[in-house]
């Protein structure tokens, strides 16, 4: 297992290396710069952009630039945002919650339905079930997120008027800051009305998220379930007199989700880079939002140490999923 | 009575206007503590036959038969749950390759568990007392630490131990034996032979053996079947189908034999290959490929006809000698 984990982690540093490189090119490849972005319409006297540029010290060459961003991330500081003057990291921090209780729910919900509806398409393979599944999940597949979440709104929230348009909690409750997480501070504030706000603002933008990772699962587990059920054990199992649900659910099931789960740990990519236009629209304030201010604000620190731990966060998730594999496969948890 | 009767069991796949018979109209009897052999080369329909008595046949497969009864009752009227309730308690099955039949996510105690619990019941700790009396019983060694490994972690003999201790665990009257030692190592398939047949004198239980290897079925079985295309061409008693084989099938199987080839340079073989679904004769299923085929053999197909104390299906059958064929003048009168 010790072996494995530092297999994996030698693997993690060229990933490193090249997302820096990335982003540090990406973003300074985009006309403009901070200084221009803050002088706004107007322009600004060119000695005087001269100097506030040598001041944010972006006057000196790229690969100095380059390795100095690279030296102080390897110690842990990814510099100050030019806009707020706060820490990237403090930002990140405080913004990460929202990000994480929306990607949570959403990847729950994208369970919730995507894992059974998969099951129920293979059990039923080639019957309207399974048409009607993989058709809802491949144009569900294929939706534009920023356009799901428009007809999202305009359904429930405009013509039905069920959920608010957009935010994470009505104006009227505070509840006090604990985990971070609205649903839980609501809930611990004890208030009454303010965790149905905050789960209310929440249903839309995890459902919009949610989609594409819904019927990716959807579809796998239903390819998954196919392999699976006609493998000899699954006729071994029907032999023991056991039930057809017993069948499916434990016996199929359980070997289905091996892959399955390598692919949910793949979707927390999706998630990150969905976050980004659901929290847009849905005026979250997470790090998606976050990080496309800071692009339109040329903040180069946020939009590199944001993408920068955006990434860790992605490469950290699929270590773990990695290492949940092992768990749920018992030919690695327990090797001959 | 017999223990299980099947009287013109038929099973077709594909589409009703051009069904292929991987059954057609087999007849089986088996008393209870009776080892009948059912033997045939690949593609004869005896994997499917079993299936079929098992309920284990899946649509777009179709199953008729006249009289499908184990222990006087109808199999094909009962109901779905009903029938369930027999397989694993009273009807158990050991497959052809142990390997893959065991359910690689679960512990092989867990398995042999989980037929006890749902055909009987019990405390957790009653059955695991259970589970490894049977694996002493398959002369598992160190059957205790056995209990808690994974499939992966035996060897096919002992899977297939495994197999035998899951399918005896619930003392079944019918054990279905579908070639159990064709996928292990020639130095473990006796011993599992053995194992077998001493499991089927204690518990007296009817033993049906599905298998290609004549030689087997000479040692163990009490009776004979020999399949061809799905139809049984002969049955008869052990040892005189093998000493005066009636059927020219029957003697085509004996002649391939290495032990009747001594000091010949080739083996005899029966040219050809069992026909498919497009090129199934219209007379004798055998007669493009019998030596002794007649006229009348690709006109008529011949009906199964008692014969000494066994039953041929034939237009000429062999003599008692199973040296030379009856003449067609001589033993016209036998067929209609």
């Amino acid at each position: 297992m010790l072996a494995f984990l530092l297999k994996r982690l030698a693997v993690v540093i060229p990933t490193f290396i090249g997302i820096t490189l990335l982003v540090f090119a990406l973003i300074r490849m985009i006309p403009g710069d901070p200084v221009e972005a803050m002088s706004g319409e107007r322009g600004m006297d060119p000695a005087r952009y001269q100097q506030l540029l040598h001041e944010f010290g972006l006057d000196r060459p790229l690969p100095v630039q380059y390795f100095e961003f690279l030296a102080r991330a390897l110690k842990g500081d990814l510099g100050v945002s030019i806009v707020s003057h706060e820490p990237v990291l403090r930002e990140f921090i405080d913004r990460f919650p929202a990000t994480f209780e929306l990607a949570l729910c959403a990847i729950l919900f994208a369970m919730a339905l995507g894992i059974p509806a998969g099951m129920l398409a293979a059990v039923k393979r080639n019957s309207p079930v399974d048409y009607g599944v993989m058709g809802v999940s491949l144009a569900g597949y294929s939706m534009p997120i920023f356009w799901w979440a428009l007809l999202l709104i305009l359904f429930f929230s405009v013509h039905l008027g069920w959920t608010p348009v957009s935010g994470r909690l009505d104006i009227l409750y505070d509840p006090p800051r604990v985990t971070g997480l609205m649903l839980i501070d609501t809930w611990l504030s004890g208030e009454e009305g303010a965790f149905r706000s905050a789960a209310a603002h929440l249903i839309l933008p995890a459902i919009a998220l949610g989609t594409i990772p819904l019927a990716t699962l959807a579809r796998m587990t239903r390819s998954a379930m196919l392999e699976v059920l006609r493998d000899d054990y699954i006729r071994a199992a029907r032999a023991k007199g056991l039930s057809p649900l017993r069948v499916v659910v434990k016996h199929a099931l359980r070997n289905a989700l091996i892959p399955v789960v390598t692919v949910l740990g793949l979707q927390v990519g999706v998630l990150m880079g969905g976050a980004v236009l659901t929290e847009t629209i849905f005026a979250w304030p997470g790090i998606g939002k976050w990080l496309i201010e800071a692009i339109h604000r040329r903040d180069y620190p946020v939009v590199q140490g944001g993408i920068l731990l955006t990434a860790t966060l992605v490469i950290v998730v699929n270590l773990i999923v990695d290492l949940l594999y092992g768990v749920i496969n018992p030919r690695i948890r327990h090797p001959r | 009575m017999a223990l299980l009767e099947v009287r013109q069991l038929r099973v077709e796949f594909g589409a009703p206007a051009h069904p292929l018979h991987a059954v057609d109209g087999l007849d089986l009897d088996l008393d209870a503590g009776e080892v009948l052999g059912l033997v045939g080369e690949s593609g004869s329909g005896k994997s499917v036959a079993s299936l079929a008595l098992m309920g284990l046949v899946d649509p777009p497969g179709r199953v008729s038969a006249q009289r499908l009864s184990f222990d006087g009752r109808d199999l094909l009227s009962m109901r779905p749950a009903a029938r369930r309730q027999l397989l694993g308690r009273d009807i158990a099955m050991v497959f052809q390759d142990p390997a893959t039949s065991l359910n690689p996510c679960f512990s092989i105690g867990d398995q042999i568990i989980e037929t006890l619990a749902v055909h009987e019941g019990g405390s957790r700790r009653a059955l695991r007392a259970r589970a490894l009396e049977l694996l002493k019983q398959v002369e598992i060694p160190d059957a205790a630490g056995r209990l808690d490994s994974y499939p992966h972690q035996i060897s096919g003999g002992m899977s297939q131990r495994v197999m035998i201790a899951m399918a005896i665990a619930c003392n079944p009257r019918l054990l279905i034996a579908d070639e159990p030692t064709t996928a292990l190592d020639v130095t473990v398939q006796a011993q599992v032979l053995q194992l077998l047949l001493r499991l089927q004198r204690e518990r007296g239980m009817a033993l049906l053996l599905i298998t290609h290897d004549l030689a087997v079925v000479s040692e163990v079985a009490h009776r004979v079947v020999v399949m061809y295309a799905g139809q049984a061409m002969e049955t008869g008693a052990v040892p005189q189908i093998f000493s005066a084989p009636q059927h020219p099938y029957t003697r085509a199987l004996l002649d391939a034999l290495p032990e009747h080839n001594r000091g010949q340079a080739r083996l005899q073989s029966l040219g050809g290959v069992v026909p498919g679904q497009y090129d199934r004769p219209h007379g004798c299923l055998l007669a493009p490929r019998c030596r002794f085929a007649e006229p009348l053999c690709a006109q008529a197909r011949p009906a199964m006809q008692a014969r000494g104390n066994g039953a041929v299906r034939c237009h000429y059958p062999l003599d008692g000698t199973g040296a030379s064929p009856g003449h067609p003048g001589v033993t016209v009168e036998a067929t209609q």
